[in-house]
Formats: structure tokens, C-alpha cells, sequence
């Protein structure tokens, strides 16, 4: 039984997680933007005395900036409060686990990655400067999926009614949100080293890029989320291979996603590796992190909606 | 300015002798060994997999579908051919996926075993010798006490020990020599040996695990068939509507089972979301009294090594043929294959091959099936996926039906070559509800008296399945092993003093799995620090070198900070 008004209280809640996602990437901004005010004034400085290296000392925060920053976070954690619920009240609206089609599937990895990032700003404060950068691909995702992939509440279909559900798919979303912070991470790596290559002269003033955590915490906390997620994706293909055997008669049949989902492994392993190897350290094996995040990607909206397989489950017609 | 040398003679690089040819060629053999069994070479192996899985995933797979691959062959004639040779629709059977799997699994023996007996040799081992130059390595420090050397070493491998480290104490190199400049003393303490053994585990449960794989397809065999209740199988290839089978299997092999399909139910939510489908079966060896058993979607039966599975189901609508002056052809039901799985709307054929006296008067239907049918404009569509009005819309074909022509022909649909030789006719046409009935221009009746239910059954063995299940757990544990133990090695080295009371003990330490190292080494030093004070302040004065006696305890520690 669907119970309607449950149903549409879910859709509600989503519409103002967007709205609450959208003030905290707008608050995120403004912290930057007051940063930057600041470190400029001071690279002016700079320019006056001696020669000191603008990414050797990173501008110090105004206490306007970190006000707005903490209310940025503040309107994060709420706006994840509110995904939550949007799930929530999704799954008492149909009763049963609120993933079963691509839209709850794809809004309940955004709100893993969401909640991973709060997790990350709390623990690290300087992770907190690219909330704007994590924000902002969140309301993104927020906007596209309600627009091509919402799907009405309804009951899941005989071939996802099984235990199986809750471990397989859940740990998919975990190891997926988990990866798309870690993509993210790598992506401003990439974006934050080249800036701290650049000789101080060539640096803009007013640079957001000043604002961001330095490259090497870019980049351990991208290793760090992938350390995380890798045995979770791990854990997820295994449950879904199991799940296949009793589902389709086979626990691995090269179906597309399946395909996928090994292709995605490999690159988080091979992203592993490149960090211990000598070489390949820094740019390459960020590069390798966000092949893995589009493969992550390709896997959750091609192999859904253009290619047909067992997982077929989408319910986007 | 220039210069003319004189012409210089020919260099006449002398060749090295040539080695016997045998050498030659196991020389490059190991080679050729070596660099396969690199780690980087198993990397790469296991990358390239990954992209061979690439077309396999976006051109249609015979092993998936044979029909999305006749429509590309279609949509494509030229390049579709081109693409065949280069076994582009079975990839993953393909000689030269093979090929990589192959290598990637010689290449992971070949660079696994050694590391494993490595670190089977390792962990009897005491830890190794400490580096000459501690502060050399990633983390280190000094710390100054009034003990003497040999009591702080003490204090620093029980305090090691206390966290659990191997420990091994060492008379320093040329500690004997008289130059200070010599070793003193030193320990070695080693802790996280389990990173090393998750790490092999994994490796080595990806290798069951490929030969998991591998075993399952080569011995590993499935049938698929049709079943209307009612009706069972043996489970024999001759039997299955189609099966595949790996290179390995025998006839005899197949394990001697029979199911019967006793009924079928199909179990819809109000919007019409299939809930569930179950079957009850009855199963056994041959000629044995069956054992009742329900199946269903996600609910195998599972049998000595073989499942049965319900992939799927329809109805198979039945009819009695009357021909005048005949006994009639009663009940005879045929399985319609569902076009539109959301209103089950069916399609297929009904062959009565043994109706005429002849080869000319062949009778057979090709038909519809709606299980809730509706009637729009005279055309029969199907509104619900539960029979809850049946209706059929059947052409009736009467002639040469061409079954023993020796072309392999459809059970669900008639030969279009024998309609369009017009060797096969149409003689008449009726949409029919249950019970209602045509009557053809000679005489002969047909009547919709029914349908039954069928289930799409599979019969699959692999013999590998458990032991992939088995690796791939000891391939989850070797993985969180290697990413969540660090492997720490601590050496401490002692130095009497710089004015000859005390000590200097020289700490360093080289951890892999984390990044901060920092933290903890400051930690580590600490308590070590506070153990040395605490234990200087129980321990009397060292004898040889007196320290000044000062009214307020043992000199002061102090840290050298690291260079
Ligand atoms: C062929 C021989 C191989 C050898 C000798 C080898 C060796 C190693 C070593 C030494 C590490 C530890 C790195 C560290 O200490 O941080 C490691 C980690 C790892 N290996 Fe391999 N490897 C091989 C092949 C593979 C393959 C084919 C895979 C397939 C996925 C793989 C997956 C991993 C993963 C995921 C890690 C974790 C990386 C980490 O420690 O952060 N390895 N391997």
C-alpha cells in the first residue's frame, strides 16, 4: 500500500533539501569571497616586505568568513537532515527499504556524500574551504535527478524483494557517496597543484584557489575516502554477486553493470597502487581517482538508462 | 680553427663471444619472466582486463541475448560481420580475453608465491637490523637520560614490547671498537605483520578466485525450458530449449534430475508491480517418487551441486480441435511467449502436425493472448497482467507446416517461407473468450477451452561457485588487513652521553599504511620519555660516572629535537 501523503511530504522535503543545499553553496561563496578580501590585502603586504611564498603561508581567516563558514555548514547539516527525511518519509510511504529505483538510489548516494563531507569538515576544519566545490556538484546531482529520474513511490518488484536489497544496495550508495567525495577531492587536487606551482608573481590576487586547503591535504583526504570506500565497493560487488546467484541463476554474468562494477574496481585499485608507486605519485594517480569517479557515474546513468540488462530496475521510462 | 685527424680505422668493435644458444634462450625466457611477473605487469594484465570488459558491455553479447545481436547484424550488415570475427559479440569468451585472464594469472603465481614463502621466512625472523643512521629515516628524535645505556635500552624494549612489537636487542656494530664513532647497543622492534598477510591473502584469494572462475566454466553447464504446469524435464541437453555448456562437461555428467511443474502463481500489487512469482515443483531422480518443493523468484532450489530457478513466465492457451467424424484433439495447451511483460500480452503458435491424414492438411493456429483482453476496433490488446478475462485472437492455417523439412523452425510462430509459398493457408480467423469457439468452412471446430501456466525453468551447475564464495571473503579480509594495519618498525640505538654521565638514546621509525606518522612517533617518544624519568627516579645512580649530586633529583631529560 502507498500511502500518498507520505509520498508527497517526501517530494516536498526534496524540493527544500535543494533550496536549504542551494543558501550553503551561496554561504560557502561568501566565505570565500570574504577570505579572499583579506588575503589580498595582505599579499599587498607582501608585495611591500619580503618575498615570503603566498602558499607557504595561507591567508588567515577573518572572523566574518568563519562565521559565514559555519553557517555554510550549519546549512548543510540541515539540508542533509532533510535528505534524510526525504528518504525516510519515501520508505514509510511505500514500506520498504527507500531504494529501489534510480531515483531513491542516486539521491541516497548524494546524501553519503553529503554526510561524508560534513564528517570530513567537522574532523578537519580546512576541509570546510571546498565546501562550495562539494556543494555545488551536489545541487547539481539534486536538480538532475528530480528532473529525469524521479520516479513515483511505489512497490518494488518481485526480483527485488529480498534481504539482499538492504546489503548490497546499501553498501553501493556507501561506497558510491564515498567515492564521489573523494573525486571531488582529487579533481581540486589537481586544480589546487597546479596553483602551487605557479611562481608567486604569476598568482592573481583574489584567488579562490589561495582558499583552499593546500594540495597534500587535498590529496590525503582523497586517498583517505578511497581507503575507506574501496572495501566497501568490495563488500558491495561480492553481496551483489551472491544476491545474482539466487536471483538470476548466476553469480556473474558480464551483465553491463556488472561489467562496470569491476571496471570501477580495478581503477580504485589501480588508484591504490599508483599512490605507492614511485612515478606515479601525485597528479597520475589523482588523474586515476577520477576516472574512477566517471566510471562510477557512466555506470549509474548509461548502464541504467541506455543499455539493457538484469539491472534494469531504473523505473525512468 | 680546425683539426684533421687522420682517418681513424674502422672501429672494429670486438663481438662478445656468443653464449650457447641454449643460454641464450633461457636467458631471455627469465627475462621475459621476470618482467610478467612484476607487480607492475600484473597491474597492468588486470587494467587491460577491465578495458578488454569494455565492448563486451556496450555492443549486445550472444551470452546475454542472441536477439539484440541478430537485430545489430541487422541495423549493421557491413560492420557487423567485421566486428564478429573479432569475437566483438562474445567478448568474454573470446580467445583473447582468454588470453589476458591467462596471462594475468600466470603473472600473479608467478609474483605471489615467491613473496608468500618471503614472508612466511620473515615472520620467523627476528626484526631486522636497525639502519646505521637513524635520523635518517622518515621519523626520528633523541632523547637524554641519567640512566645508563644499557638500562634505558631496557626501559625502550619493554616499553616496546608493552605495545605489543617483536623485539629483537642487538649488540651494536663496532660497539667493541674503540672509536665512538661505532654502533652502540641497539633494538629492533617490528609490529603490523598482518598488513603483509592480509596483503598475500588478498593476492593469493585473487588467484583461487580467477581459478574459481575458471573451473566453474569449464565443468559448469545450464538448460533453460518452458514448462506448463503439468509438465516437467529430465535434465538433458536434448531436452532443454537452449543450454550452454563449458568445453569440459560430458553427457553422462549430468546429475540424474527430473522436476515437474505442478502449479504456477503470479502475484500482482495494485498497480499492477509484479510481487512475486513461485512454482510448486516436484523433483527427484528419474522414475522416483518427486519431493514437493515451492521456488520462486529470489528462492532457488538448490540440490546436490545443481539450481533450479524461475526466470520467468506466461501462459499457454488451450485448445480442442474438432475435426468432423474424428475423435477431437482435446486440451491441447502451447506456451505464448509475453511480448509486453506489464500486460503479459502474449504471442505463439499451436502446431497439430498429426490432425490431417496428410502431409497437406496439417492444421496449426498462430495467435494472441490477452489475459485481460479488450476489444478495440476488432483488434484484442491486453489490459493487466492477471487473467482476469482471457481472451485469445487466433488465425487458423491449414497445409504443409514444413517440420520435416530439416530447417530448424520456431515453436512459437509458424513458417512464413511455407505462407508466403502459399503451401500454407489461412482458413479462417476468431477472437475468442474462454469456451467460445470457431468453426472453419469444412467443418472443423476450435475451441478456446482454457490456459495454463508456465514457468521459464533453469537448470544451472557450477562447480566453482563456492570456492569463488570462499576467495572472495579471503580476498575482503586480506583487503581491510592491508589497508587498516599499519606496519610500524621502531629502532632504538644508546650512546653514552656527550659528558660521559647518561645516556642518548637514538629512536627512529618507518611506518607504511598511514600518512601522519607524525603524532603518534611524538607520542611513542613521549611515553618512552616519561618510562626512561620514571625509571631513573626508582634506580640509584649509575656507578662509573658520578653525576654531580643535586638536591633535586636526576639531571633533567631534555630532547634533541630531530634534525
Ligand atoms: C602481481 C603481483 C602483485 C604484487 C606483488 C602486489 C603487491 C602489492 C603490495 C606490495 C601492496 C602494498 C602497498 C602498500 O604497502 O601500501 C599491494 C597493495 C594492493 N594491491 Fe597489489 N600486488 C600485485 C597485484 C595486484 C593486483 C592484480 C591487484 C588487483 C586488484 C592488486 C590490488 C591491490 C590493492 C587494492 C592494494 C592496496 C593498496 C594499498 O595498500 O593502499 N594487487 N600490492
Amino acid at each position: 500500500m502507498i500511502d500518498p501523503s507520505l509520498a508527497s511530504l517526501s517530494d516536498t522535503l526534496f524540493s527544500i533539501t535543494v533550496a536549504l543545499y542551494s543558501l550553503a553553496v551561496v554561504a560557502f561563496c561568501a566565505e570565500l569571497a570574504f577570505g579572499a578580501r583579506r588575503s589580498a590585502a595582505s599579499r599587498e603586504l607582501v608585495g611591500a616586505g619580503a618575498a615570503v611564498p603566498p602558499v607557504a603561508v595561507p591567508p588567515a581567516e577573518t572572523p566574518r568568513a568563519r562565521r559565514v563558514g559555519l553557517a555554510a555548514m550549519g546549512l548543510t547539516a540541515v539540508g542533509a537532515l532533510t535528505h534524510a527525511a526525504v528518504l525516510v518519509t519515501r520508505g514509510m510511504a511505500t514500506d520498504r527499504l527507500p531504494w529501489g529505483n534510480m531515483y531513491e538510489f542516486a539521491t541516497a548516494t548524494v546524501l553519503v556524500a553529503v554526510v561524508a563531507f560534513t564528517v570530513l569538515a567537522v574532523r578537519a576544519p580546512v576541509l570546510r574551504h571546498i565546501g562550495v566545490f562539494v556543494l555545488g556538484p551536489v545541487v547539481l546531482s539534486m536538480v538532475a535527478i528530480g528532473l529525469f529520474l524521479y520516479a513515483e513511490a511505489g512497490p518494488l518488484v518481485a526480483a527485488l524483494r529480498s534481504s539482499w536489497l538492504a546489503v548490497h544496495v546499501s553498501t553501493a550508495i556507501l561506497g558510491f557517496g564515498i567515492f564521489f567525495v573523494s573525486g571531488l577531492a582529487s579533481i581540486l587536487y589537481l586544480v589546487r597543484s597546479r596553483f602551487e606551482e605557479k611562481p608567486a608573481g604569476e598568482i592573481p590576487p583574489n584567488s579562490m584557489l589561495a582558499r583552499l586547503p593546500s594540495a597534500a591535504a587535498l590529496d590525503r583526504t582523497a586517498h583517505r575516502t578511497v581507503v575507506f570506500g574501496f572495501p566497501i565497493w568490495t563488500f558491495a560487488v561480492i553481496a551483489g554477486a551472491i544476491w545474482a546467484e539466487s536471483a538470476w541463476g548466476r553469480f556473474w554474468g558480464w551483465d553491463p553493470k556488472e561489467t562496470w562494477a569491476f571496471i570501477a574496481w580495478v581503477v580504485y585499485a589501480a588508484y591504490l597502487h599508483a599512490r605507492t608507486t614511485s612515478g606515479w605519485r601525485g597528479r597520475p594517480s589523482a588523474w586515476v581517482n577520477v576516472v574512477g569517479l566517471a566510471v562510477m557515474v557512466f555506470n549509474l546513468l548509461y548502464v541504467n538508462m541506455v543499455s539493457t540488462g538484469l539491472h534494469s530496475y531504473g523505473g525512468v521510462s | 680553427m680546425s683539426l684533421t685527424a687522420p682517418p681513424r680505422p674502422e672501429a672494429q668493435p670486438t663481438p662478445p663471444p656468443r653464449p650457447p644458444l641454449h643460454r641464450l634462450v633461457t636467458g631471455r625466457l627469465l627475462r621475459w619472466w621476470r618482467q610478467l611477473t612484476a607487480m607492475r605487469t600484473a597491474l597492468m594484465l588486470l587494467f587491460l582486463l577491465a578495458v578488454a570488459a569494455i565492448p563486451g558491455s556496450l555492443l549486445p553479447q550472444r551470452s546475454l541475448s542472441q536477439a539484440s545481436v541478430n537485430r545489430y547484424f541487422a541495423e549493421h550488415p557491413t560492420l557487423a560481420p567485421v566486428l564478429d570475427r573479432l569475437y566483438a559479440f562474445d567478448v568474454f569468451s573470446s580467445p583473447w580475453f582468454a588470453a589476458i585472464y591467462l596471462l594475468l594469472f600466470i603473472s600473479l603465481i608467478g609474483c605471489v608465491l615467491p613473496r608468500a614463502a618471503e614472508h612466511a621466512r620473515a615472520s620467523l625472523a627476528p626484526p631486522p637490523v636497525a639502519p646505521r643512521h637513524l635520523h635518517r629515516l622518515p621519523e626520528s628524535g633523541e632523547i637524554v637520560t641519567s640512566l645508563a645505556p644499557d638500562l634505558a635500552l631496557d626501559v625502550a624494549e619493554e616499553e616496546l614490547r608493552v605495545r605489543r612489537y617483536r623485539v629483537a636487542r642487538r649488540e651494536g656494530r663496532g660497539a667493541h671498537s674503540a672509536g665512538s664513532s661505532g654502533n652502540g647497543p641497539e633494538v629492533s622492534a617490528e609490529k603490523g605483520f598482518l598488513r603483509e598477510t592480509g596483503n598475500l591473502l588478498f593476492h593469493l584469494s585473487l588467484l583461487a578466485l580467477l581459478l574459481g572462475l575458471a573451473g566453474g566454466k569449464l565443468w559448469g553447464y545450464e538448460g533453460s525450458i518452458l514448462v506448463t504446469e503439468g509438465q516437467g524435464f529430465c535434465n538433458s541437453f536434448q531436452q532443454y530449449d537452449t543450454y550452454s555448456t563449458g568445453p569440459l562437461v560430458e553427457t553422462s555428467d549430468l546429475s540424474p534430475l527430473c522436476v515437474d511443474l505442478t502449479d504456477f502463481r503470479a502475484e500482482y500489487e495494485q498497480d499492477r508491480t509484479a510481487a512475486s512469482f513461485t512454482a510448486d515443483i516436484e523433483y527427484g531422480p528419474p522414475g522416483a517418487e518427486g519431493r514437493a518443493t515451492t521456488i520462486g523468484v529470489n528462492d532457488p532450489l538448490r540440490t546436490g551441486g545443481d539450481r533450479v530457478y524461475v526466470t520467468g513466465h506466461g501462459f499457454s492457451p488451450c485448445f480442442t480441435v474438432t475435426v468432423p467424424g474424428n475423435e477431437p484433439f482435446t486440451d491441447i495447451c502451447a506456451p505464448f511467449l509475453p511480448a509486453d511483460l506489464s500486460t503479459m500480452a502474449s504471442e505463439g503458435a499451436l502446431k497439430l502436425p498429426d490432425l490431417g491424414a496428410g502431409a497437406t492438411d496439417q492444421l496449426a493456429l498462430q495467435g494472441f493472448f490477452a489475459p485481460t483482453g479488450v476489444l478495440q476496433g476488432g483488434v484484442l490488446t491486453s489490459v493487466d497482467p492477471r487473467p482476469l478475462d482471457p481472451q485469445v485472437a487466433v488465425f487458423v492455417y491449414r497445409g504443409y507446416l514444413g517440420l520435416d523439412s530439416g530447417l530448424p523452425q520456431s515453436v512459437y510462430s509458424l513458417d512464413q517461407t511455407q505462407i508466403d509459398r502459399e503451401r500454407l493457408n489461412r482458413v479462417g480467423a476468431a477472437n475468442l473468450s474462454v469456451g467460445e469457439s470457431t468453426t472453419l468452412p469444412d467443418g472443423t471446430v476450435v475451441a478456446f477451452s482454457g490456459y495454463k501456466e508456465f514457468a521459464a525453468l533453469q537448470l544451472s551447475h557450477d562447480p566453482g561457485q563456492l570456492w569463488v564464495l570462499g576467495s572472495s571473503i579471503a580476498l575482503l579480509a586480506g583487503l581491510l588487513g592491508m589497508l587498516l594495519v599499519r606496519r610500524e618498525r621502531v629502532f632504538a640505538r644508546v650512546r653514552p652521553g656527550p659528558d660521559g654521565g647518561g645516556t642518548v638514546l637514538s629512536i627512529g621509525s618507518l611506518t607504511r599504511g598511514s600518512a601522519d606518522t607524525g603524532p603518534r612517533f611524538t607520542a611513542l617518544t613521549d611515553e618512552l620519555r616519561a618510562a626512561l624519568s620514571a625509571r631513573a627516579d626508582r634506580t640509584p645512580d649509575p656507578g662509573p660516572a658520578p653525576v654531580a649530586p643535586s638536591a633535586d633529583g636526576p639531571a633533567p631529560e631534555k630532547e634533541i629535537p630531530p634534525s
